[in-house]
């Protein structure tokens, strides 16, 4: 059964129409040629498919396309209108934090997402929350406890692993990368 | 994967309406766990009821108490959320300790509650399952059974509730709204979640139809401290092996009051009645926990895989209860 839906992608309007059926992936992927997302599982345990949703990072292979009628979509190649690089991938290419870049734009969009919560103060497990106000809401130093446990979402099945939290923790402690979730 | 019709109705009971009527109709929420069972054909439903901008999706305080959690609001709003951090530091720490962020920022409340078991032979359409397909019987009882139930569990079924916010919720005496084809009610944790029996299909007391639209948490008495803490095969995004949700008052040494429940080890979230009422009135010593924790488990059945679970459990039981013990005063 089909349905005629709007989405917003990397800033352009695309009208579509899709079998219910089909996911936010392969919609991106297969509709709108916006290859960046990546297949990994197709289940919600590999994070190579991680967009940014109205800013939020999700898995958009365990998003129906039907039900993000409207969204504001943001994938890894969305992140540098103009062709730069965002700071987030910059960091990552700096710091040799890939091998075969399957898992990469997923990874990129994940730690953005990462960025702009810790900066809105929510916690991790691993935050410290023995504080006088666990619930004032300061930015979270993101340290590599933190990165590990924040990205643990995202597989690298080439082990880039150190890397990754290398290229994360620098652009957190220069304090951006995350602007671009909202 | 088998075609279905989507609806967005105007608002809950609508929805309600929708799905009573019609019985191959599920809801949509956040749909981390609906998407991936859809695809892997273990749900196959005619119609999609999606659930989106229906239903409240913030926290707020109750005018004679308590926090009311909307049934829409994502697992990561909620565990950021000030006042659940203030008032329920083990139920944040829950959250926090489920899925990834990803999922964590999709997935809802009322979705949380009502995911199914992560059992291998449940997501293995290959495999006979009595809680996929009743009466085909249960592969984990000879199978792999690292993850199997220890307590409650029945021969029908061995699989085990798979979420780490419904544990500390079954702990803190929360209660969910729930609207049905015959107007709303108010179902207990514990109560929501049910032992496999002989209808291990069933997770839930829910019939179809029903929807969850909110739950409601008591607040907590003065000088409680509550935590939460997960035993897992790795250190990050892994499902639990023995999960411990606790609140601890003391008062001179002695255990004032107590609310204790345990994940990865039964069909539901465990709520340890024994071990609170042995513990209420009595010294708050390692040795007294530890003994009580023993006495929760005492019935639990084991196999070769997953013998291991009690004493785990025991020992996770006696180390949260003896930090909150032993720590200041939150």
């Amino acid at each position: 059964m089909d349905a005629t839906i709007t989405l917003h992608v990397d800033g352009e309007e695309h009208r579509l129409t899709v079998d219910t059926r089909t996911g936010l992936l392969d919609a991106l992927r297969d509709r709108l040629g916006e290859t960046s997302p990546k297949k990994g599982c197709d289940h919600g345990q590999c994070g190579a498919c991680t967009v940014l949703v109205e800013g939020r990072r999700i898995l958009s292979c365990l998003a129906l396309a039907v039900s993000h009628d409207g969204a504001r979509v943001t994938t890894a190649a969305g992140l540098a209108p103009r062709g730069d690089l965002h700071p987030v991938a910059r960091a990552f290419v700096d710091r040799d934090a890939l091998q075969c870049g399957y898992c990469t734009p997923g990874q990129v969009c994940s730690a953005v997402g990462v960025l702009d919560e810790a900066a809105r103060g929510w916690p991790s497990l691993v935050t410290d929350e023995s504080g006088d106000d666990p619930g004032e809401g300061a930015p979270v130093p993101l340290d590599r406890e933190e990165i590990r446990e924040r990205m643990s979402g995202n597989l690298c099945r080439c082990g880039a692993y150190t890397h990754i939290v290398d290229a994360v923790e620098s652009v957190g402690s220069a304090g951006a990368g995350g602007e671009a979730a909202r | 994967m088998r075609p279905f019709a989507y609806s967005r109705p105007r608002d809950a009971a609508a929805a309600v309406a929708e799905v009573s009527a019609d019985p191959e109709a599920c809801y949509l929420a956040g749909g981390t766990n609906l998407v991936d069972h859809l695809r892997l054909g273990i749900t196959r439903p005619g119609l999609l009821v999606d659930l989106r901008d229906l239903l409240d999706d913030g926290v707020e305080e109750m005018p004679g108490g308590g926090l009311r959690i909307g049934a829409a609001t994502p697992n990561s709003d909620l565990a950021a959320h000030p006042l659940v951090r203030r008032r329920h530091p083990m139920l944040s720490a829950a959250l926090l300790s489920g899925a990834s962020g990803q999922l964590r920022n999709a997935a809802s409340t009322g979705g949380n509650l009502l995911q199914r078991t992560r059992c291998a032979y449940f997501r293995d359409t290959a495999a006979p399952c009595n809680k996929r397909e009743p009466g085909t019987g249960c592969s984990a009882l000879e199978g792999h059974g690292r993850h199997n139930a220890v307590l409650g569990a029945s021969r029908h079924c061995v699989a085990v509730h798979p979420s780490d916010m419904a544990v500390a919720l079954t702990a803190l005496d929360a209660r969910v709204r729930v609207l049905g084809p015959g107007g709303e009610r108010v179902v207990p944790l514990p109560g929501l979640h049910r032992l496999p029996g002989d209808e291990p299909h069933r997770d839930t007391v829910l019939e179809h139809g029903d929807l969850i639209t909110a739950v409601e948490l008591p607040d907590p008495p003065r000088g409680r401290r509550s935590a939460y803490r997960k035993v897992r095969d790795r250190a990050s995004y892994a499902f639990a092996l023995v999960s411990v949700a606790a609140a601890l008052e003391v008062a001179d040494g002695r255990v004032r009051g107590v609310r204790l429940a345990l994940g990865g080890l039964a069909h539901a979230p465990w709520r340890a009645r024994r071990a609170e009422e042995a513990l209420t009135g009595a010294p708050a010593t390692a040795d007294a926990f530890r003994e009580a924790a023993r006495a929760e488990l005492a019935d639990a059945r084991t196999g070769p895989d997953n013998a291991f679970k009690p004493a785990l459990a025991v020992a996770t039981v006696t180390a949260v209860l003896r930090d909150l013990a032993a720590r200041g005063d939150r």
